[in-house]
């Protein structure tokens, strides 16, 4: 059930949920917040052991992982804290400038 | 066809066995004097198996209306009850119960702020709750005390409400004396609060919601500051139609505004709580040596009835309100404000003069109440008002 908010710019104050309920689970995944960072997680996969650490610790679930495995993170969610790398056992993951041409920047 | 009985009961005895009357879900409480012996009264009823409430107890005060907000989020029935203290540090989340629109119904033991520590009966402690949106009765004895408890859970869980709700009663004096209750049976109770049907139920897996969500800068947090304006607007003729189904089963009368000897009073007292019970034996008194005394209780406090007060208060001579809790700086206590502001539209100005009686259990003995209608007497005749605030009672210079 999706809730439909595409005209909230007009609502008046009988609109909004009593409360402030919001009537839907899980839409805070429509709210961007990956343009809040001013660096970004970059993963070498050759180093990584998929030992899942940086999947565990990072606070905006923004690992996706598929069977079992890193695959990429969810740039519309990270906020580029840097948890990922300080964590990483193996030194898989670095921090670059956000807005770099990757994977040349070092 | 309800059936009551008489009980020699004190006031916690006969909130708590209202409450277990109303089936509440969970109740996280602290203890704190003088509410001390309605939640372990409660806690008994729990412990023999009277009631399949969830009893949680929490390391204080502020984490029992925490625990309350998350089990009325969750769906559930909820209930406690605080004083003094404890109500006041739980301060801001009666802000947040109220914003969240859950319908807690919560007693209060109207008790003494510190500091001094004090432990008796006065109202500054449910006036530091004024605004957060409860809808808030006074009883004046612990058969209010029952009876308000009861019609708070069908006030605050109506649709048109869906507001925290309090049920006061005055420290020691209500809390503790032990008076003459009528109760009635537990199916007409567990009829009348009906079942809980909540809005929005976290545990309602088939339509997953979101509590306590942040309305920041440009959002609509001054639209459901509005939407709880219009809830408790809603709540002065919920509050009267719950009273009146009530009082049809209870054979009790109910009104927001209860009123004394005001068919032809020329003076009149305005009170909350116990003292009503002072004043009315003056004015009996003084009644009967000729002098038109009225006596006027506000029995439920928020929504404030500010129409009902102007329409008795209309055409007297003179006004007295008794506060029995300050507000330093302010030209008197809540009630002589609220009651100040009730009257101001009225064409005829009438005169109103604030007292501050009983703070901190201070006895409230019969000759300052007669003093009280002395001085409103001397008014309608003429008189200038005593200058400035008076403390009834309180050692001062002579």
């Amino acid at each position: 059930m999706k809730w439909d908010i595409s005209d909230i710019g007009s609502w008046t104050y009988k609109d909004f949920p009593a409360g402030a309920v919001i009537p839907e689970a899980g839409n805070s995944n429509d709210y961007i917040t990956g343009g809040w960072r001013s660096e970004r997680p970059w993963r070498d996969d050759s180093k990584c052991t998929q030992c899942l650490l940086c999947w565990i610790v990072c606070p905006d679930t923004s690992i996706n992982v598929a069977d079992e495995k890193v695959t990429t993170f969810d740039l519309d969610h990270c906020k580029g804290c840097g948890i990922c790398a300080q964590v990483c056992p193996v030194d898989a993951i670095d921090m670059v400038p956000e807005g770099c041409d990757l994977p040349e920047v070092k | 066809m309800p059936t009551h009985k008489t009980l020699a009961a004190t006031g916690n005895a006969v909130v708590a066995e209202a409450m277990r009357q109303c089936k509440p879900d969970v109740m996280a409480a602290y203890p704190i004097t003088p509410q001390t012996t309605i939640v372990e009264e409660f806690a008994a009823f729990v412990a023999k198996g009277k009631t399949h409430c969830e009893y949680v107890t929490v390391e204080s005060e502020h984490s029992a209306m925490s625990a309350c907000i998350g089990a009325a989020a969750a769906g559930a029935r909820v209930m406690t009850a605080t004083s003094s203290q404890g109500l006041a540090l739980m301060w801001e989340e009666l802000h947040i119960a109220s914003g969240m629109r859950l319908p807690i119904v919560m007693a209060n033991a109207n008790r003494a702020l510190s500091a001094p520590i004090n432990i008796h009966c006065d109202h500054s402690d449910i006036m530091g709750a004024r605004d957060t949106g409860w809808v808030t009765y006074f009883a004046e004895t612990a058969q209010e005390a029952y009876d308000n408890t009861i019609m708070a859970v069908r006030v605050a869980e109506h649709p048109d409400v869906m507001l925290p709700a309090m049920s006061t009663l005055d420290g020691f004096i209500t809390t503790h004396s032990i008076d003459r209750v009528s109760v009635m049976d537990d199916e007409t109770v567990a009829a009348f609060a009906g079942e809980y049907v909540p809005k929005s139920a976290l545990l309602d897996t088939d339509a997953p919601v979101l509590h306590g969500a942040f309305a920041g800068l440009g959002g609509p947090f001054f639209e459901f500051k509005k939407q709880q304006r219009v809830a408790m607007e809603n709540a002065r003729q919920v509050i009267k139609d719950v009273g009146a189904e009530y009082s049809a089963l209870s054979g009790r009368p109910f009104d927001v505004v209860e009123t004394w000897g005001m068919e032809d009073a020329e003076i009149a007292i305005v009170v909350l709580g116990s003292t009503a019970g002072n004043v009315r034996h003056v004015a009996r008194d003084l009644r009967a040596k000729g002098l038109k005394a009225g006596v006027v209780k506000v029995r439920v406090w928020r929504p404030f009835p500010y129409a009902e007060l102007a329409a008795v208060l209309k055409g007297l001579k003179a006004v007295a309100v008794l506060d029995r809790a300050e507000s330093f700086g302010a030209e008197g206590g809540p009630l002589f404000l609220e009651t100040r502001g009730a009257l101001y539209d009225l064409e005829t100005r009438v005169p109103v003069v604030g007292y501050i009686y009983g703070l901190g259990g201070a006895d409230v003995k019969l000759e300052l109440i007669e003093r009280v209608y002395q001085d409103l007497s001397d008014i309608a005749a003429g008189s200038a008002a005593p200058a400035g605030l008076v403390y009834l009672g309180a050692r001062e210079e002579a």
